[in-house]
């Protein structure tokens, strides 16, 4: 066990695998000899070389092209999107090819490639440095979409990702990057995707999050706890194919739901999850579902705070939720 | 053939305005530039350009009949397609537009594979998911085919460079029209394919139109090739209609990518005859005489009057070629009518490698749930 934040965590994890599996190579703007603009990929273009750690030039329409010819050719690609606001000009290559071409091309080609994006706000980067687009992503059948919360989960969802036959989008939480330290087991371990985890049992109320909100959930926790709630939550990990199942066992538990994400409100994931319980558990719902989300605004710069669906609104809605 | 119509020859920087043929229309071939193809190599291309003629007026009168829903074919651009796939050896790959069926049938894929194709039935490669003529053939080291335009070029260098890490001998190819050239992809695929010479040709089948964009309204650049100056990209203009020039200057492009002297532009000059696609009607935006101009530089005429030179086709065969394809056409599409459509289940199979929960409820309540009325 070492110490490790989730850049390290994540570092890690590209490490192992690149001395386990030849055919992994990284590719991005100043992945290489910068390390990445956020370090995630220090020290591996010394180790792996230039032919395996690739510094690419400025357009994210050709990092995703050519990582998905590299995969249909029999790499691994792990390309990096600098920030998870910059992705759009890829999204065409996302969209209408990595995601499509196991489907449309009857199963001959597959596109294995992990896409790892910087997301979300909470470091003072304004509308170009916060997004959260994973919802465009999860619209477009053929997409993965992961997000860890913490180095832990980081670390062993990274590298099942790289092992899956299908593209993922990993979505790493810049706030948490450098927030936390955790154990983290040297060498190799995968968390199964797909799967979320209920870390931390409560009856009256179930919390969804990921990502850096989840610190946000767990936070709220505590505090209604004071007040007698117990609030059962739970990290989603992988946002698409999500965990239905688990969330659905949960509510039909508590009768109640929370769910909170740092993209805007509209066709949210919250959206299809309150959908999904509707669907599968309306019998067992005691309160209306509540969703606590960005607005439905651009993401701002001076007032971030006021965007974010942090602790602070996730209370009121927790209470609010367990006395409807 | 001279040093200019090499493209080896032309240093990164450079664009010659000239274009490069070997052919003239009476089919005699300029000693200067000649490849000295073999004859049977010479005598299977025009065999193919023939067929590939025929499968297109035939799919064209399919889909004026209804049978089928869609055709885009390559009527007049023949020569540009086959003579350069024929250049491209075994292990190279094919990253084609929509335009280039032609390429996979003179690679190997089964005409009646690529009729299923047309029908969307079960048999289909792509298992009825796409339109017609959005093929996929593996085998033939031939990729799916997609109507977003300019997306196989980043692929194609991307495949390209796999191979180069990996230290394989293998070259692609990826065909685009011209209307292409103002895409994000060939930007941002001649870019790389620049920065990291990787072995990648570019094969622009300039055939003067973009549905109804004329290459006036398409870029201001002097010529298309003239392109290849700003990415450091060596680039040469062929006469697109001459078989013998499309296949001397793409097999020397293939043999400098093998050799590691990076990728190669080569716009290939000719023109779309035909319409863009069963979907279109070109009266609406140009002039019937200029198709007809168009059609006295015909590719197949060019090369049938080579070979005629040569002694190396008869009209016996012409006639028993014709004969061929016609009822092997007509085998190929009864069978593929009578073939049943794909699965309801299948449509929700392959969009992972594994089938995730949602879709496991949405294909049994799909399945179990009411039928369309509408035919399939």
């Amino acid at each position: 066990m070492t110490q490790m934040n989730m850049v390290s965590a994540i570092n890690d994890a590209l490490r192992f695998e690149m001395r386990n599996d030849d055919r992994v190579v990284l590719l991005g703007e100043d992945v290489g000899k910068l390390g990445g603009v956020f370090r995630v990929t220090a020290g591996l273009q010394k180790e792996f070389g230039e032919d395996r750690v690739i510094d690419t030039p400025l357009s994210e329409t050709g990092i995703i092209g050519t990582a998905i010819g590299m995969a249909l050719g029999g790499l691994r690609p792990v390309p990096e999107i600098q920030f998870g606001d910059f992705i759009y000009p890829a999204v065409d290559q996302l969209v209408s090819e990595a995601s499509k071409y196991r489907y449309r091309s009857g199963g001959e080609f597959t596109c294995p490639m992990v896409v790892r994006v910087p997301v979300g706000g909470g470091i003072k980067g304004g509308h170009y440095h916060s997004q959260s687009p994973e919802s465009m992503f999860i619209h477009t059948a053929g997409l993965k979409v992961v997000c860890p919360s913490n180095p832990f989960d980081a670390k062993g969802l990274l590298l099942a990702s790289i092992r899956d036959n299908d593209p993922v989008l990993f979505f790493e939480p810049k706030r948490v990057y450098r927030a936390l330290k955790m154990d983290v087991p040297e060498g190799e371990y995968t968390i199964e995707l797909s799967k979320a985890k209920v870390v931390r049992e409560g009856e009256h109320v179930t919390l969804v999050a990921w990502g850096a909100m989840l610190l946000e959930a767990i936070a709220a926790a505590e505090e209604v706890k004071e007040q007698g709630i117990e609030v059962e939550v739970i990290d989603l990990r992988t946002l698409w194919p999500v965990d239905t199942e688990t969330v659905v066992a949960s509510v039909k538990k508590t009768g109640r739901m929370v769910i909170v994400h740092e993209a805007a409100k509209a066709c949210g994931l919250g959206a299809e999850m309150v959908a999904q319980i509707c669907e599968h558990a309306f019998l067992h719902l005691q309160a209306p579902p509540r969703r606590v989300t960005g607005w439905d605004t651009p993401f701002p710069y001076t007032l971030e705070n006021e965007y974010l669906p942090l602790a602070h609104r996730i209370v009121p809605a927790l209470i609010e939720t367990a006395k409807f | 053939m001279n040093l200019e119509t090499k493209p080896g020859s032309i240093p990164p920087g450079t664009a010659s305005k000239k274009i490069v043929g070997v052919l003239d229309f009476d089919g005699r071939a300029d000693p200067e530039t000649d490849p000295k193809l073999d004859l049977a190599t010479a005598r299977r291309i025009y065999e193919a350009m023939l067929r590939t003629r025929a499968i297109d007026a035939r799919l064209m009168r399919l889909q004026r009949q209804g049978r089928i829903g869609f055709h885009v074919g390559c009527e007049g651009e023949e020569a540009a397609i086959l003579a350069s796939a024929a250049a491209m050896r075994d292990q190279d790959w094919l990253f084609p537009c929509y335009r280039e069926v032609g390429a996979a049938l003179y690679r190997g894929l089964s005409l009646q594979t690529y009729i299923d194709n047309m029908y969307g039935n079960a048999n289909d490669i792509p298992k009825g998911r796409q339109m017609p003529d959005h093929v996929t053939a593996r085998a033939q080291h031939f990729s799916s085919i997609t109507a977003p335009i300019g997306t196989q070029i980043t692929q194609a260098v991307g495949f390209a460079w796999a191979a180069k890490i990996r230290k394989q001998d293998v070259v692609t190819a990826t065909y685009f029209g011209d209307g292409a050239t103002s895409s994000n992809d060939f930007h941002a695929g001649m870019n790389f394919a620049g920065v990291y010479q990787t072995p990648t040709l570019f094969l622009l089948r300039n055939n003067g139109w973009a549905i109804s964009i004329s290459s006036e309204q398409q870029t201001h650049s002097r010529t298309y090739a003239d392109k290849g100056v700003a990415y450091g990209v060596p680039a040469i203009r062929v006469d697109g209609n001459d078989a013998l020039a499309v296949y001397g200057v793409t097999r020397a492009a293939v043999e400098r990518a093998s050799a590691g002297g990076g990728p190669t532009f080569i716009e290939l000059v000719t023109y779309r005859t035909g319409a863009h696609s069963s979907s279109d009607d070109p009266t609406a935006y140009r002039e019937t005489m200029e198709s007809e101009e168009a059609q006295k530089r015909d590719p197949l005429r060019r090369l049938r009057r080579y070979l005629d030179r040569q002694n190396a086709w008869s009209d016996a065969e012409q006639t028993a070629a014709e004969e061929k394809i016609t009822s092997e056409l007509s085998v190929c599409i009864e069978k593929a009518e009578a073939a049943p459509a794909p699965s309801i289940a299948s449509m929700f199979e392959e969009v992972f490698e594994d089938m995730p929960a949602h879709l496991v409820e949405q294909q049994a309540e799909c399945v179990n749930g009411p039928r369309t009325r509408k035919r399939h």
